[in-house]
C-alpha cells in the first residue's frame, strides 16, 4: 500500500492523477479481454518494476510508421514506457547514438541480455541477391535478424511489413522482401496494422510483464485480444448493412448519414482487428468513422489481396 | 492524389482543400517540434549533464527566456530527480553510449535541464497534437479519409469536431510560441558560430497550402528557386527543368530523365570510392543545379519574395541573435528556419479553420467532386511537406499506372554527385566541418541531422592527418 501511495504521489507530480490511471487500465484491461479483477494488478505493472524489461526494437524494410505510431501511445505516454517501464536498449530512431557507438550498443546489448530481451522487429528482410537490398551499418537485415532474433526471449513483429511482408513483398517484390517468421523459420508474436495501434503492443507487453507470458494467438500469430473478431463484427455501421442503407459516393447524403461504406471497397469483412471498438489517438477515431473504407492494412499481403481499394470485392 | 487529380483533371471542392490545408497544416507543427526536440535536440544538448543543474537557478533560467506553462523549482526538481532515478537504475535505454560530455556540448547544466524537461513535455504534447489528424482523417499515422477528388470526412463537419480540432490546435501552437521557439532562440545563442558552418548555394522549394483553385499564386508558402544564394534573383521553378540522375546511383543507365520518362532499374555494386556508385537515392537536379528543399528553402523563397509574416520573423529573429543575414546560409539557420516556419503556418491554421467555419454555417458542406478515369492521361502534384519540396509523376494508360515516379525531400538533400561531379546538398554542406574528435564526429551529427533526414545515411569521416577513415552511421 505504502508503495502504491508513493507510485501515486509521482503520477500526480507528472500531473497524471489516480483517476485517469486507473481509467486506462481499466480500459487496456478491457481490450486485453481480461476480467476487470485485473485492474488493481495491471496498475500494479506500470507501478515501477526494479528491473526494467529489455527491448531491442530492429529497423528493417519499413518507414518507421510503426515507431511512429507508438509514440503517438498516451497512457501510458511514451516517455513513461522509456523511463519507467521498458529499458529500450536499441532503437535507431530515438537513440542517442550514432554510427559505430549506435552498433556497439547493439552487440553489447544483446550479449548481456541474451535470452532476457524482448525483440520488436519492424519492417520486413530483403532475401534476394542475399539480402543487398536492405542493409544497416555495412550488414543486411538478413545478417542482422539471424544474429539478433534466435536470442531473444521473444520476437514481436510490430506492423504488417515484419508480420507478413507488408507493402515491400507486394508483386513484384524486386527485393525478395520476406516476414521475419518466414525467413528465420521461427514463430513470432504478430502485431498487423499499417501501422498497428499502439494500444494493442502495450496490451501485450503489460500481459507479458502480469503473467509472465505472452497472449493466446491465432494461426497467424495474432493475439485474439486485438485480432480474435473482424472490422465488419464490431463496426457500429453494422445496422446500415442489414438494411441496405450504403454510401456509394463520398461526399453524399449517405455518407454524411454514416451509411456502411461496404459499396466503397471496405474490407471490414474480411480483416481482423478491433480497430472500431480500439479507435486511434486517445479514441478519436478510426478510418470508417472518418468516412473511409477499412483497406485491411492488417491482412497478409493486403496490398495483392485488397487492391484495387474503393471497389466492392 | 494531386497527380492524379492534375492528370484526370478534378478541381477538388473548397471545404476539401481547407481541410487538407488543416491537417497537413497540423502535420507541420508535429513534425517541426518532433524534429526539434527528440531528433536533434540532443546533437546540442547533453542530457547528463543536466543532473548537475541546480533546480533553483533552472527555474530562474526559464521565467526570463521561456512562456512554458509549466516551471518553477519544484518542478525542475522532479525532472532532475526522474532523471537521476533513471541513471543511477544503470539502464541508459536509448541514452547509452551517446557523446555525452563531448568537448562540443556548450550549453550550462541549467539549460540543459530545462531542454531535457521540455523534450518529455514535447513527447506528451505531439502525442496530443496528432490528434489533429484523427478528427478528420481517422487516425496518425497514415491518415486514411484523402481521395481523389476530396476528402471523406463529411459526416465529421460539425461544430463540435470543428471545436475539438479548434483546441488542439490552439494547445499545439501555443507550445511552438511559447516553448519551441524560445528553446530554439536560447540553445542558438550558445551556438551562434554554427550560423557560419553547414551551408548550400541553390535553393527550391515548391510551395504549399493553396488559399483558393490557383496553384502557384495563392500559395501560402511561395514558390522559388535561388541560385548562388542569391536572394533577390528568386524565380518561379518549372516542374519541365527536373531531371533525375543515376550515373553515381545503384541503378541501371548513365542518363539524366524527367520523372515522366524515369525509370527505377537496381543495379547494386560493392562500394568503390573515385567514380563508381555509392548510393540507392537518386540525384535529382533542378535546371541541372543540385538544390536544397525544406525548412531553411521555403524561408528565403519567403523571405526573398516579402512574404509578409516570414519576413517579420527572419527579421526579429535575426536581431534577438544579433547575426548577419548570411547566418541564414548554415546548419543554425536550417534549424531556425524550421521553428519560424511553425510560427507563420501554425497562426495561419486558424484562419483556414474560420474559412471552414464559415462555409458549414452558410451550408455548404461539400467536400467531394466525382471524376472519371480517363484511358490515357499524364499529371503531376507539386507541394512542400515539412521535410521539403516533393513531386509525384503519373502516366495513365489502359485506366491504369503506366509509369510513376517521385521526387521526395530527402532525394533532393541527400542525393549522391551526378555526371559532371556536382555534390548533393549535404554533401556540400559537410565541407568544412569542424571536427573535435575523429571518433566522435558530433558535429557532423548536427549538420546532417539539421536537413531532418528521412533516411540512414552513411557519412565516412576522414581525418586529413592520420588518414583514417571513420564510418559513422547517422541515425
Amino acid at each position: 500500500m505504502e508503495k502504491e501511495n508513493a507510485f501515486y504521489a509521482k503520477l500526480e507530480q507528472r500531473g497524471v492523477s489516480r483517476r485517469n490511471f486507473m481509467q486506462y487500465c481499466t480500459y487496456l484491461t478491457a481490450t486485453m479481454g481480461l476480467s476487470s479483477s485485473f485492474v488493481p494488478k495491471v496498475a500494479e505493472v506500470f507501478a515501477a518494476p526494479k528491473q526494467r524489461p529489455p527491448v531491442i526494437w530492429l529497423h528493417f524494410g519499413e518507414c518507421t510508421g510503426c515507431s511512429e505510431a507508438l509514440l503517438r501511445s498516451q497512457y501510458p505516454y511514451p516517455d513513461d514506457l522509456v523511463l519507467e517501464i521498458l529499458s529500450v536498449e536499441y532503437h535507431e530512431t530515438i537513440m542517442a547514438a550514432a554510427g559505430h557507438q549506435a552498433e556497439e550498443q547493439l552487440k553489447m546489448a544483446v550479449k548481456k541480455n541474451k535470452g532476457k530481451f524482448i525483440c520488436i522487429v519492424e519492417g520486413a528482410i530483403s532475401t534476394k541477391d542475399n539480402g543487398v537490398y536492405g542493409m544497416v551499418g555495412g550488414r543486411t537485415f538478413l545478417e542482422i535478424a539471424k544474429e539478433v532474433c534466435p536470442q531473444a526471449a521473444a520476437v514481436i513483429c510490430m506492423g504488417t511489413c515484419s508480420s507478413f511482408g507488408g507493402i515491400q513483398a507486394a508483386k513484384p517484390n524486386p527485393g525478395g522482401y520476406k516476414s521475419v517468421s518466414e525467413v528465420l523459420g521461427i514463430k513470432t508474436l504478430n502485431i498487423p496494422g499499417c501501422p498497428p495501434n499502439p494500444i494493442n503492443l502495450v496490451g501485450t507487453i503489460v500481459n507479458y510483464l502480469l503473467l509472465g507470458k505472452l497472449p493466446n494467438l491465432d494461426d497467424k500469430g495474432r493475439p485474439y485480444f486485438a485480432y480474435g473478431k473482424t472490422v465488419h463484427d464490431q463496426c457500429p455501421r453494422r445496422s446500415h448493412f442489414e438494411n441496405d442503407e450504403f454510401v456509394t459516393e463520398f461526399g453524399s447524403e449517405e455518407a454524411a448519414s454514416g451509411y456502411c461504406l461496404y459499396k466503397m471497397g471496405c474490407r471490414g469483412p474480411d480483416t481482423f482487428n478491433n480497430c472500431p471498438t480500439a479507435k486511434f489517438n486517445d479514441g478519436t477515431s478510426w478510418p470508417v468513422e472518418a468516412g473511409h473504407p477499412c483497406i485491411g492494412c492488417s491482412q497478409p499481403d493486403f496490398w495483392d489481396e485488397m487492391t484495387p481499394f474503393y471497389e466492392e470485392q | 492524389m494531386r497527380a492524379v487529380e492534375n492528370a484526370v483533371g478534378v478541381k477538388i471542392p473548397d471545404n476539401a482543400r481547407i481541410i487538407r490545408n488543416l491537417l497537413h497544416g497540423a502535420q507541420f507543427q508535429h513534425d517541426h517540434i518532433v524534429h526539434f526536440y527528440h531528433l536533434h535536440a540532443l546533437d546540442w544538448v547533453d542530457i547528463i549533464s543536466a543532473l548537475k543543474a541546480d533546480p533553483a537557478k533552472t527555474a530562474t533560467l526559464a521565467d526570463n527566456v521561456s512562456g512554458a506553462d509549466v516551471g518553477g523549482s519544484v518542478y525542475y526538481k522532479n525532472v532532475q530527480q526522474r532523471l537521476k532515478t533513471f541513471v543511477d537504475s544503470g539502464q541508459l535505454g536509448p541514452f547509452s553510449n551517446a557523446y555525452w560530455g563531448h568537448s562540443a556540448y556548450k550549453l550550462p547544466p541549467e539549460a540543459n535541464l530545462m531542454a531535457a524537461a521540455h523534450y518529455i513535455e514535447a513527447i506528451r504534447l505531439q502525442a496530443r497534437a496528432a490528434r489533429m489528424h484523427a478528427i478528420f482523417a481517422g487516425k496518425n499515422p497514415h491518415l486514411q479519409g484523402l481521395v481523389v477528388g476530396g476528402v471523406t470526412c463529411v459526416k465529421d463537419l460539425t461544430p463540435d469536431r470543428i471545436a475539438e480540432f479548434l483546441y488542439i490546435w490552439k494547445e499545439t501552437q501555443s507550445f511552438v510560441k511559447n516553448v519551441y521557439i524560445p528553446d530554439l532562440l536560447a540553445v542558438a545563442s550558445f551556438y551562434k558560430d554554427w550560423g557560419a558552418i553547414g551551408g548550400t548555394t541553390n535553393f527550391m522549394a515548391w510551395g504549399e497550402f493553396p488559399e483558393s483553385d490557383q496553384e502557384p499564386d495563392s500559395l501560402y508558402m511561395p514558390r522559388g528557386v535561388i541560385n548562388k544564394r542569391d536572394l533577390a534573383g528568386v524565380k518561379m521553378p518549372g516542374q519541365d527543368k527536373v531531371t533525375e540522375h543515376v550515373m553515381r546511383s545503384w541503378y541501371e543507365g548513365k542518363d539524366a530523365k524527367h520523372p515522366y520518362k524515369g525509370e527505377t532499374k537496381p543495379q547494386y555494386s560493392e562500394y568503390k570510392p573515385d567514380d563508381g556508385k555509392y548510393s540507392w537515392i537518386k540525384a535529382p537536379r533542378y535546371d541541372g543545379e543540385s538544390c536544397e528543399v525544406g525548412p531553411l528553402a521555403r524561408v528565403l523563397v519567403a523571405y526573398a519574395k516579402g512574404h509578409k509574416e516570414i519576413k517579420a520573423l527572419v527579421d526579429s529573429t535575426l536581431k534577438k541573435l544579433d547575426v548577419p543575414v548570411t547566418a541564414l546560409f548554415s546548419t543554425l539557420g536550417r534549424t531556425a528556419a524550421r521553428g519560424l516556419e511553425s510560427v507563420a503556418i501554425g497562426d495561419r491554421m486558424e484562419k483556414w479553420i474560420m474559412e471552414l467555419v464559415e462555409n458549414v454555417k452558410k451550408g455548404d458542406t461539400k467536400t467531394f467532386q466525382s471524376w472519371e478515369m480517363p484511358d490515357k492521361a499524364e499529371g503531376v502534384g507539386l507541394n512542400d511537406v515539412p521535410r521539403g519540396s516533393l513531386g509525384h509523376w503519373i502516366r495513365i494508360e489502359d485506366k491504369k499506372i503506366a509509369n510513376y515516379q517521385y521526387v521526395v525531400p530527402s532525394t533532393w538533400n541527400l542525393g549522391p554527385r551526378d555526371d559532371k561531379g556536382k555534390l548533393g546538398p549535404v554533401e556540400e554542406a559537410l565541407i568544412g566541418t569542424p571536427i573535435a574528435d575523429p571518433k566522435k564526429p558530433l558535429e557532423v551529427l548536427r549538420t546532417v541531422h539539421s536537413f531532418d533526414p528521412c533516411i540512414a545515411c552513411g557519412v565516412h569521416v576522414i581525418d586529413a592527418e592520420a588518414d583514417q577513415v571513420y564510418k559513422v552511421k547517422v541515425l
